[in-house]
């Protein structure tokens, strides 16, 4: 229990996805804009991410590593995330529909998101256990979550602040990302005092 | 952030046909590439790799290696098939022809340079869905000869490399007093190393800045051509998440 706990609270606060491992940069930039859509964006991700360990990890240790395949790992792993996350698409669709309205057009972005991938090859990397390896990847997503939410809210003031004409756009964007990036540091060494 | 978009799409169709052709030629691709349309400082593609490994000098070259050799062999390979992949299963298609060609970096680096291999770790694989190739792969070697194709792979994966290599020593420099593992003398002594530079921040930092300065150079080059360059891709725009081969803009009609 207690191994989860670190494993959870250093995948969303210590080692976070967007902040510390550069996973999901082009998203992060790209859907900050508004809350609305960081949010949903951020629903998406935390699901594709949890499903895709969850169906990676039984692939590499029953199918890839048993046969000697696993230089297949990542043409194998990207092709098997592609093909869920187009299903998860369809069968949403199909069953439940008001969720498929709140995420559904973040779906088919994902498959290319870096943290997905980057988290099932993670697992594997850092040799986790099956639960070990969901914990991290729904401790990656709400990281990448928790990291969306603060940054939409400081982007929305600084989109408002008067900067210097060459600073203006992706330059102060950036900027304040560094800065929200810093704020995380104040966690770092926090796992280890909790929980030893 | 706005330039004027209008005046390039309202030409009359006899400069637009000369623009093309221009548009063609091998030099220009390969200007296009490394300079006008870089990858990193104008499309703002690929920015997980650039952020993460550009530490020091040495891993940035080496990762810009590896995307270079990954983008002309898979933009040539998808040139030579783009008539046989059918459109409507391209996507899986581009992706699994990266993926080969990745896989081979992975091999070659994990046979020949194992210490690369644990400084680049899950970053070599994670090439896969870097946006620059997959982009490429869509916006240019699905339509292209194959001879442009590999002058454009040629082009891109040396501005990528550029810019890496650009990031990777300002952040060694400053952030670890050494360039390529040696130490340069003025730090440790009258200036002290800043970690802020090679740590996570200082990437967001370094980027934001070098994207100010390429702004500033567009805007000279603008004023000296007296016409603007291709209008940069808004930040936060649907074009400047490299993911929209995969979701054809619905994310931009719904924000």
């Amino acid at each position: 229990m207690k191994e989860m706990l670190i494993i959870l609270f250093a995948a969303i606060l210590v080692d976070n996805f967007v902040l510390s491992k550069f996973l999901g940069i082009c998203s992060f930039l790209g859907v900050s804009k508004n809350l609305k859509t960081a949010m949903g964006m951020s629903g998406a991700v935390i699901l594709v991410m949890v499903a895709s360990s969850a169906l990676t990890w039984p692939i590499q240790t029953f199918l890839l590593v048993p046969l000697h395949l696993d230089y297949l790992q990542t043409l194998v792993f990207i092709l098997v995330i592609a093909a869920l996350v187009q299903m998860i698409e369809m069968v949403m669709k199909k069953t439940m529909p008001p969720l498929y309205n709140a995420l559904g057009i973040f779906l088919p972005l994902i498959t290319t998101n870096c943290a997905v991938l980057g988290v099932a090859i993670l697992n594997i990397t850092k040799s986790y256990s099956f639960t070990d390896s969901l914990i991290n990847a729904l401790g990656g997503g709400l990281g990448y979550t928790l990291s969306l939410f603060l940054f939409s809210g400081v982007r929305s003031k600084v989109d408002k602040a008067d900067v210097p004409e060459a600073l203006k756009g992706l330059p102060i964007t950036l900027i304040a990302a560094s800065l929200v990036a810093v704020s995380f540091f104040g966690f770092k060494g926090l796992v280890e005092n909790l929980f030893s | 952030m706005k330039e004027n978009v209008t005046d390039q799409t309202y030409r009359n169709p006899q400069e637009r046909l000369e623009e093309q052709k221009k548009k063609d030629s091998p030099m220009q691709i390969l200007l296009d590439g490394v300079l006008f349309q870089n990858p990193v400082f104008r499309l703002v593609l690929g920015t997980c790799p650039l952020l993460a490994i550009t530490t020091s000098a040495k891993n940035a070259v080496s990762m810009g290696l590896a995307v270079i050799f990954v983008q002309m062999g898979s933009e040539v390979i998808i040139s030579l098939l783009r008539k046989a992949i059918p459109d409507k299963v391209r996507i899986p298609a581009f992706i699994t022809i990266i993926a080969g060609f990745v896989t081979i970096v992975q091999l070659l680096v994990s046979a020949y340079l194992p210490a690369l291999n644990e400084s680049l770790g899950i970053y070599i694989p994670l090439i896969v869905v870097n946006c620059i190739v997959l982009a490429r792969a869509e916006a240019f070697a699905s339509k292209k000869s194959v001879f442009a194709s590999l002058v454009d792979g040629f082009g891109m994966g040396v501005g990528f490399f550029i810019a890496l290599f650009l990031m990777g020593t300002v952040r060694e420099i400053l952030g670890n007093g050494t360039f390529f593992d040696l130490h340069i003398p003025l730090f440790g002594t009258v200036i002290e190393p800043m970690m802020f530079f090679i740590l996570p921040p200082g990437g967001f930092f370094v980027f934001g800045i070098c994207i100010c300065f390429s702004q500033m150079f567009v805007k000279w080059m603008d004023k000296k051509r007296g016409k603007p360059l291709s209008p940069p891709p808004e930040a936060g725009h649907c074009e400047a998440c490299g993911s929209c081969t995969a979701c054809s803009g619905s994310e931009g009609t719904n924000v």
